[in-house]
């Protein structure tokens, strides 16, 4: 596992101003009902953050595993390619998107508060399209 | 942390959080508890079919009706309702939304084995969408592509010879309208917005087996079943007055889920006090088409008026009072025969 790790590392660009030292995990993210729309017209990305984020959840850091807080906003701040009010409200998604962690409800895996582990699976639909 | 699991079988790992409830349930017991609820909410009250019904699923590639093909396909047979299924989609001729969507409709109709049939506004109104937005401009537009869709509903149906129209409403849907209702004062749509069934003498019997099925199961059921629906907004603006009702309702709903249900409750038991009852119009036969109307001329062919006279956005303004005829020389709708559809196909 480290191996893999190691050569995402080597692969990804990693966040300006962050040294090398930052260890990194893998997140894919996917996004239905028309929420690809925000995100460059893709359904699925791959990216990858820092293993450990700061106590406030702002940045890299030594606090704590790296949260779906942390993910939102890394997605508002390097992701979203149009309006940030389609998709963010608060710290949090607007309400009438569903988020899926690996394929379980968010609701039932703590939502902001969950930690990110490597090469779990994040979706995001919108329930707020046509019917 | 262990996995959660499912409140109802206890052994298999929890994937949702039902809104209505509150309760934990796995994927099995999810799709089984969903489509349980909507089979309930048919056969309710006596039921809304009676075996042998033809029905028709109005279908637009949304995720609402495409999960509505499926579970009444399902239903159907796994309890033998005995129903005689088709869907029914109606083309408003929006280039690059309904012509992509109704790409979705026919792989359901190939997916499900039903019979579909697709009514377009440019056949039945001489207009489409696209035409009308150029002549009135985009505000508004809504208005005639909601009175049009309705009509062509009917008429579609007629065509087919079907007893009765299934939609996708949901309850978020339904709460939306009841609160959409009470801003405007609407008494009469209140009255019966929340109607699991709708029928009056002279349109085709209507019905909402969703009505009790939140927004975010029906997506999940969509989602787990790996359902395929087409889910980009109208390009010509969404209607500006239920966005906001909308967003409300998404607000108040992340605070306390049972708001939807409760919102459509409360519709439910308002009561019409026999005065007001006895202020509305009666209703009528549109003088120009045979349409049911509660006026001389119904909504649809007052607007058509207004875009034949070439109107730009004041034709949503033309008058519902006048004669049968249209003046000389515009397009007309074709003369609604409800009741020659019903011999047609009695067997």
């Amino acid at each position: 596992m480290t191996t893999a790790v190691e050569q995402l590392n080597q692969e990804t660009p990693l966040p300006k101003g962050k040294s090398a030292a930052v260890e990194q995990i893998s997140i894919r993210l996917e996004f239905g009902g028309g929420l690809h729309l925000l995100f460059n017209s893709q359904p699925k990305h791959q990216v990858s953050l820092p293993k450990r984020i700061s106590e406030d959840e702002t940045e890299a850091g030594d606090d704590k595993a790296v949260t779906v807080k942390y993910l939102i906003k890394w997605m508002k701040d390097n992701l979203l390619s149009e309006r940030v009010e389609m998709f963010g409200d608060g710290d949090g998604v607007r309400p009438g998107i569903l988020v899926l962690i690996n394929d379980t409800d968010w609701e039932l895996e703590g939502e902001l508060d969950y930690q990110l582990q490597e090469n779990d699976e994040v979706v995001f639909i919108s329930t707020l399209h046509g019917g | 942390m262990p996995p959660r699991l499912c409140s109802l079988c206890g052994t298999a790992k929890a994937i949702i959080k039902r809104p209505k409830t509150g309760s934990q349930v796995c994927k099995d017991c999810f799709f089984e508890v969903f489509e349980t609820e909507v089979h309930n909410t048919i056969i309710e009250n006596g039921g809304i079919f009676k075996r042998g019904d033809k029905v028709a699923i109005g279908a637009s590639g949304g995720k609402d009706s495409t999960v509505l093909a499926h579970v009444m396909s399902t239903l159907n047979q796994r309890y033998d309702y005995g129903l005689d299924l088709f869907l029914l989609s109606i083309d408003e001729g929006i280039t690059g939304y309904r012509d992509d969507s109704l790409e979705t409709v026919k792989q359901n109709q190939i997916e499900y084995g039903l019979p579909l049939k697709i009514l377009s506004y440019d056949e039945l109104y001489g207009w489409t969408m696209d035409k009308i937005v150029s002549q009135i401009g985009k505000k508004n537009n809504c208005t005639f592509c909601g009175v049009f869709r309705r009509q062509a509903l009917d008429r579609g149906a007629a065509q087919l010879g079907v007893s009765h129209i299934v939609t996708g409403h949901n309850a978020d849907d339904i709460a939306e309208t009841v609160l959409m209702n009470i801003m405007r004062g609407d008494i009469a749509r209140l009255s019966r917005c929340t109607a699991l069934v709708t029928e009056s003498e002279d349109t085709i019997k209507r019905s909402k087996p969703f009505k009790y099925a939140y927004e975010k199961e029906i997506v999940m059921y969509a989602y787990f079943k790996k359902l395929t629906y087409f889910s980009t907004e109208c390009i010509y603006s969404p209607d500006a007055y239920r966005g906001h009702a909308r967003v409300f309702l998404k607000d108040l709903e992340a605070i306390r889920p049972s708001a939807i249900i409760d919102i459509i409750h409360s519709g439910e038991t308002f009561q019409l006090d026999e005065d007001v009852k006895s202020g509305m119009k009666a209703l009528q036969n549109c003088l120009r088409c045979g349409y049911i109307s509660s006026n001389d001329l119904c909504k649809a062919c007052a607007l058509l008026e207004g875009l034949e006279q070439g109107l730009d956005k004041s034709a949503i303004k033309t008058s519902q009072e006048g004669a049968g005829t249209a003046p000389t020389g515009q397009r007309t709708i074709p003369f609604y025969n409800r009741a020659a559809a019903k011999e047609e196909i009695a067997i």
